[in-house]
């Protein structure tokens, strides 16, 4: 059958949600955390890229480029923040880092 | 056919590695699962006909993200039993909210394309016949989107500086130069001029 | 010099002493400012009876002498002015004799204190705010007079203020004339309504044509005249001490006895008569207010004469007695008999200063000792006192034989009685008989009272030592010296709670004016004693001489209008006319009275003494003055505070400061508190919440765009 831009938009949309649910659900590992927000940039650049592909526009490429680009940055400067946090705390549970409640 | 084919294998392998990166109970799994779900990714949009972002995926994301990935995880020692503790508590309410979740952007999608997206589209298809993909992304980029194109590039400097900057520590053992310190003496601060009896001298606990 | 000038200079001189005494007293010295203050004094007393004598027995006519305007806003007129005529020269003469007189009396009897200048400063400016009153010719006037001698009363009455009982008094008796006051301007503001003026020469004479004028008010139709006058009444009632008002008068005895002499018997208690009696044509025409009048003025009468039975505070027994003759004459102006109450206000000021001033030379005899059951067996060693007082005595209870003639009282007090007696069967009061039973027995209570002063203090075995009376001093020779004359006031029995300066031992001869170990009470000074005789010659003559003028055969002539009389009123004419046994009655009680005193003081000495102890109810509600002080205070003392602090506790506090500034702080703390709840600290939590909003979002778009 033919594959249309649903198909595209539903499997982004899988992997949005797979995201999501791996931040709520990891509470002893922030490095699954960061994964999961990996996980959620690349079902955004899924459907950028399919809509690209589907309206003759190639902007929406363009854009999953720079989300790509900010992806790794974060990606960087959030493992950076890891290594902190492990060096002061000695374990990545996220569980306890409650120092900014209230 | 085929593509039909590709498309659903390769989309079957990118949903199952995510749930797959997320359920594992080793991280360094998790990341092997991660680079498996951005391969299946990169194939699916050489399947959109973008792929210059496809080998980008690859190179950049696999390549340095996700082994940056790896060599934090492997760097850190974490107790595994640990970690699993309290997954089970919430499991149940994080599927419900993420499955009506899954349900809700399926339906928009639905919708939206019903309304009027793509409508003319006949096909996947970027790469027409004047220009590969590569240049016609090359043509609105430095265009365009340069502004932005910069914008990006301060945003990785920036990055870099913060990795750096959180990071970095100084070791105690390492000796440095600080040549900068050491042009800098003077007087008082390095010389120390003590009255010595002649014939006593002067014992080297006195001159500490 | 015109008799204007001379009246004006006679009112103002007063002020001017006291100006001179008040603000350069420390400057100019004691002597000085107290020959100012008298001299000025005795000039104004000059004019007076100069006026007094021309009206009576030359053929003066009432005038007006307008000062300067005061007030000037629409209808509502006002001057400065000095009315003259009967009235006025009646009062005129009462109260500059008198006040001259005090001022003599108090060089000797404040010759210990030291803020003499203060007090005759004092007491002069109290004169001229009295002056004011009387010769007012419009009720602001009449106001401003009615205030100030407040005010003067509430300074002198409080002169010893660092005597916290003093203080209190002096504002216990400011408030209660306040109370009265208050009344007092409400009339004030209901005759301008009704009338659109406030000046008595204009407002007299229309009086007539708007009686019986009605005014609605919370839906029944009141009786304009009536409220007017009664509200009016209510000022005299506060100022004149009368049943309801009068729980001042017994404390304002915390001031020096001159002031008790010239305030609190002569003159200023006496305003209120004056001002009804001035008011005559209103009171004419509104018999529910006379009622009212003379109701309130008969219980007056009695329940004073009651409560001084009791007494043993020698200056309480006399200001009861006050308090009581006051009543007399509010009931005589109640029934009608105008003339004769402000006769009655004539012939006592004369004996009531009297009394006040001869207890005074008592106290200083004595050391400054006022209770009488201390006294006894004075009349050999203050005889000239004794004789004055005898003479005041006589005078009160009104000693004489009808048809023949007696001292002073006789006449005022019996033509009062006899005016009840005949606006009883004339029908022209209602409560005439009502009156006259109790003008009898109070008569009777009056007498019994005033011997029984007599008795206690002058006759008996002495209840005083000559040790017990140097003790006496000697304790006060220890206080510090001012305050030695403040504490002069013993009410009932008084802890001895002097404190002991032994640095004051240098002042110990000072006190004792030179006494040395045992002491006796002694004769007071001639500057003290030559008022007093002045006071007894009033007090004899007052009666035979001026009672045809004011009461008898040249009435008419010498009233000339002055008083109103009704065209039913016929009380005065009838009162001569009454049977013989309504003249002789009074007489009968007197001396059914005076016999009962000397019985239980004299032949049967300590008889009272032992029935007291006993503290029977009828003793106990007698002695504590019916307790209208208790009453008053539960009332309206503990009344107000509690009003207050529910007002300050719940109302400000709770619901004002809960729902307001505290109120909202509070909430906004608790709901922030609540809020800051939310603020888990943890990352997993905030995705989630953004993860709901983004299914919430999403869930609007479907609605909004149509699934």
């Amino acid at each position: 059958m033919e594959v249309t831009l649903q198909h595209y938009l539903a499997v982004a949309a899988m992997l949005f949600t797979i995201g999501v649910f791996g931040i709520f659900v990891n509470r002893k590992n922030v490095i699954i955390i960061l994964m999961s927000v990996e996980l959620i940039l690349l079902a955004v650049n899924i459907n950028f890229v399919a809509f690209s592909a589907y309206l003759n526009d190639v902007s929406g490429q363009i854009m999953a480029m720079f989300v790509l680009t900010v992806a790794a940055a974060e990606a960087a400067v959030g493992l950076a923040i890891l290594v902190t946090f492990f060096r002061n705390r000695g374990d990545i549970a996220v569980d306890d880092a409650s120092v900014m409640k209230g | 056919m085929l593509q039909g084919i590709a498309f659903y294998l390769l989309a079957a392998t990118a949903v199952l590695s995510g749930l797959l990166v997320v359920t594992a109970r080793n991280p360094v799994h998790s990341v092997l699962w991660l680079i498996l779900a951005f391969f299946s990714s990169a194939g699916l949009f050489v399947l959109l006909g973008a792929e210059f972002l496809a080998m980008l995926l690859v190179v950049v994301y696999v390549g340095a993200v996700a082994v940056l990935f790896l060599f934090v995880v492997m760097m850190l020692d974490v107790d595994f039993v640990r970690l699993r503790e309290g997954y089970a508590t919430y499991l149940p309410l994080a599927a419900i909210v993420a499955g009506i979740l899954l349900a809700e952007m399926i339906m928009i999608s639905i919708v939206v394309v019903q309304g009027g997206a793509a409508a003319d589209a006949v096909g996947p298809a970027v790469a027409t016949a004047d220009a590969s993909n590569v240049e016609t992304i090359g043509r609105v980029l430095y265009t365009d989107y340069i502004y932005f194109f910069q914008a990006a590039g301060i945003v990785l400097l920036i990055a870099m500086i913060g990795a750096i900057v959180l990071t970095l520590r100084k070791r105690t053992s390492v000796r440095r130069q600080d040549p900068g310190a050491q042009t800098n003496r003077d007087r008082k601060t390095s010389v120390e001029i003590k009255g010595v009896v002649t014939g006593v001298g002067v014992t080297g606990e006195e001159l500490r | 010099m015109s008799l204007e000038l001379l009246v004006t200079l006679g009112v103002f001189a007063p002020l001017l002493g006291a100006a001179i005494a008040g603000f350069f007293g420390r400057r100019i010295g004691d002597i000085p400012s107290q020959a100012v203050t008298t001299g000025l004094l005795f000039f104004s007393c000059a004019v007076a009876w100069t006026v007094f004598s021309q009206w009576t027995w030359g053929d003066l006519e009432p005038f007006t002498v307008v000062v300067s305007p005061f007030i000037n806003v629409g209808d509502f007129q006002s001057n400065w002015s000095i009315r003259i005529d009967a009235l006025s020269a009646t009062m005129l003469v009462v109260v500059t004799t008198v006040s001259s007189l005090v001022h003599l009396y108090s060089w000797g009897y404040m010759a210990e204190d030291d803020s003499k200048p203060r007090f005759f400063a004092y007491l002069s400016l109290f004169t001229f705010a009295m002056l004011a009153l009387v010769t007012a010719a419009d009720f602001m006037q009449l106001f401003f007079g009615w205030e100030g001698v407040g005010l003067a009363s509430y300074l002198l009455i409080g002169f010893w203020f660092k005597k916290s009982t003093a203080s209190a008094a002096a504002i216990k008796a400011f408030v209660v004339n306040r109370v009265g006051d208050f009344g007092f301007a409400l009339g004030i503001i209901t005759v301008f309504w009704m009338f659109g003026t406030i000046q008595f020469a204009e407002l007299f004479p229309m009086i007539a044509s708007k009686a019986g004028t009605g005014w609605q008010f919370l839906g029944y139709t009141w009786s304009a005249l009536d409220l007017a006058g009664v509200l009016l009444f209510i000022g005299a009632m506060g100022k004149s001490a009368q049943f309801f008002l009068h729980t001042w008068l017994p404390d304002a005895m915390e001031g020096p006895t001159p002031v008790s002499a010239l305030i609190h018997a002569a003159t200023m208690v006496t305003a209120g008569v004056y001002m009804v009696c001035l008011l005559s044509p209103i009171y004419e025409y509104a018999p529910t207010a006379s009622l009212i009048i003379a109701v309130t003025g008969a219980v007056t009468a009695l329940f004073a004469a009651t409560v001084g039975l009791m007494q043993n505070d020698i200056k309480r027994v006399i200001a009861y007695s006050t308090c009581s003759q006051l009543g007399y004459m509010f009931f005589a102006a109640g029934i009608g008999a105008y003339e004769a109450s402000m006769f009655h206000l004539f012939t006592h000021a004369f004996f009531k200063a009297l009394l006040f001033l001869g207890a005074g030379s008592v106290i200083h005899g004595m050391h400054h000792e006022q209770d009488m059951r201390k006294m006894g067996g004075l009349w050999k060693l203050l005889p000239v006192t004794y004789a004055v007082m005898m003479i005041g005595t006589i005078a009160i209870t009104g000693l004489g034989i009808p048809g023949i003639g007696g001292f002073a009282g006789f006449y005022s007090k019996d033509s009062i009685i006899e005016s009840a007696f005949a606006a009883a069967t004339s029908g022209h009061s209602p409560v005439g008989y009502f009156a006259f039973v109790v003008g009898i027995f109070a008569a009777g209570l009056t007498s019994y009272y005033s011997w029984r002063l007599i008795f206690m203090t002058f006759h008996n075995k002495p209840q005083w030592t000559e040790e017990a009376m140097a003790a006496h001093a000697h304790d006060h020779g220890h206080d510090d010296h001012a305050s030695h004359a403040q504490i002069e006031t013993h009410s009932e029995p008084l802890p001895d709670d002097h404190a002991h300066d032994d640095h004051a031992h240098d002042d110990h001869a000072h006190d004792d004016h030179g006494h040395h170990g045992p002491l006796k009470p002694h004769e007071s000074p001639w500057i003290m004693l030559v008022p007093l005789i002045a006071l007894s010659i009033g007090a004899i003559a007052a009666g035979f001489v001026f009672a045809p003028n004011f009461i008898g055969h040249y009435e008419t002539e010498f009233w000339r209008g002055a008083i109103f009389n009704g065209p039913t009123n016929h009380v005065l004419h009838e009162s001569h006319d009454v049977p013989l046994w309504v003249k002789w009655s009074p007489l009968i009680v007197t001396l059914t009275g005076a016999f009962i005193a000397f019985w239980f003081y004299v032949l049967k000495e300590g008889l009272p003494k032992r029935m007291a102890a006993n503290e029977g109810p009828l003793w106990s509600f007698l002695y504590n003055k019916w307790y209208f002080d208790e009453i008053y205070d539960v009332i309206f003392v503990k009344g107000a505070k509690a009003l207050g602090d529910f007002f300050w506790k719940v109302g400000d506090v709770k619901i004002i400061d809960g729902l307001g500034p505290n109120g909202a702080a509070w909430a906004s703390l608790k709901s922030a508190a609540r809020l800051a709840k939310i603020q888990s600290g943890y990352v997993y939590h905030y995705a989630f919440v953004m993860l709901l909003g983004v299914a919430g979002l999403l869930a609007f778009a479907i609605y909004t765009w149509g699934a």
